[in-house]
């Protein structure tokens, strides 16, 4: 929920946008559901991360084999790199 | 002295298995600290340091039990060893179970886009109550990155 978003940004000093998908649409969307994983048999997404270029397509994505393992942020941003060398001048 | 003996006399000679409750500390360590080693990526994607715990139990449980009963002499611990040993082994059996069985219970995903594909777009509230459209986002950036952080374990 938004709210709880915005606390816990506030609290973790983050800069960057927190969206909510109470209703998991956009996990779905993007096939990414794990049902009755989330606390009390909740739906909720298994971990997964994307790069997304300034066109709208996908240059990078991350789906772990574990859910204790996530991209680290080294990884993203050297994902960026090679994004932006491909990019060329 | 034996105790058996009937004798009734306390032997004061035998020490304290001090290297079964070590053993038994360190794999309880290792058991419920995943959640403060889970902090650095290195000891979160890999539970070294939950491993290293579990070893160093597991040692110091195997000499406290040589000690119980290959020096029974000299040491206690027949009673208690065993059963220390024993819940160092469910301890390091269930983590071993969750972190690499349960954790691993991901749904295959085969539909999520790929590279090269178009990050299909959307539109959520964010943490204010605002709108905010995917496509928004990737306009007015040089790269979006689409975390799905799960928010639980």
């Amino acid at each position: 929920m938004p709210e709880i978003n915005r606390r816990q940004r506030q609290k973790l000093g983050y800069t960057y946008t927190f969206l909510s998908d109470p209703k998991a649409e956009v996990i779905r969307r993007y096939d990414l559901l794990h049902r009755g994983a989330g606390p009390k048999g909740t739906d909720i997404a298994r971990p997964a991360e994307f790069l997304i270029d300034p066109s709208g397509t996908i240059r990078w994505v991350n789906l772990t084999e574990n859910i204790a393992v996530r991209a680290r942020p080294e990884q993203v941003l050297k994902a960026f790199d090679e994004m932006q060398t491909k990019a060329g001048p | 002295m034996d105790p058996a003996d009937g004798g009734g006399k306390i032997d004061v000679k035998r020490s304290w298995n001090w290297s079964l409750w070590i053993g038994f500390l360190f794999a309880l360590a290792g058991f419920l600290s995943y959640t403060f080693f889970a902090q650095f990526p290195v000891t979160r994607d890999f539970p070294w340091a939950n491993l290293l715990l579990f070893a160093a139990g597991g040692i110091f449980l195997v000499l406290g039990l040589f000690r119980a009963f290959g020096k029974a002499q000299v040491y206690r611990g027949k009673l208690f060893g065993p059963i220390l040993a024993t819940l160092g082994i469910l301890m390091f059996g269930f983590f071993s179970y969750v972190f690499f069985y349960q954790l691993r219970q991901v749904p295959p995903s085969t539909g999520a886009p790929r590279v090269g594909q178009k990050a299909p777009d959307f539109t959520l509230l964010d943490q204010d109550g605002k709108d905010v459209a995917l496509g928004d986002l990737v306009s007015r950036s040089k790269a979006v990155a689409l975390i799905f952080y799960r928010g639980f374990w």
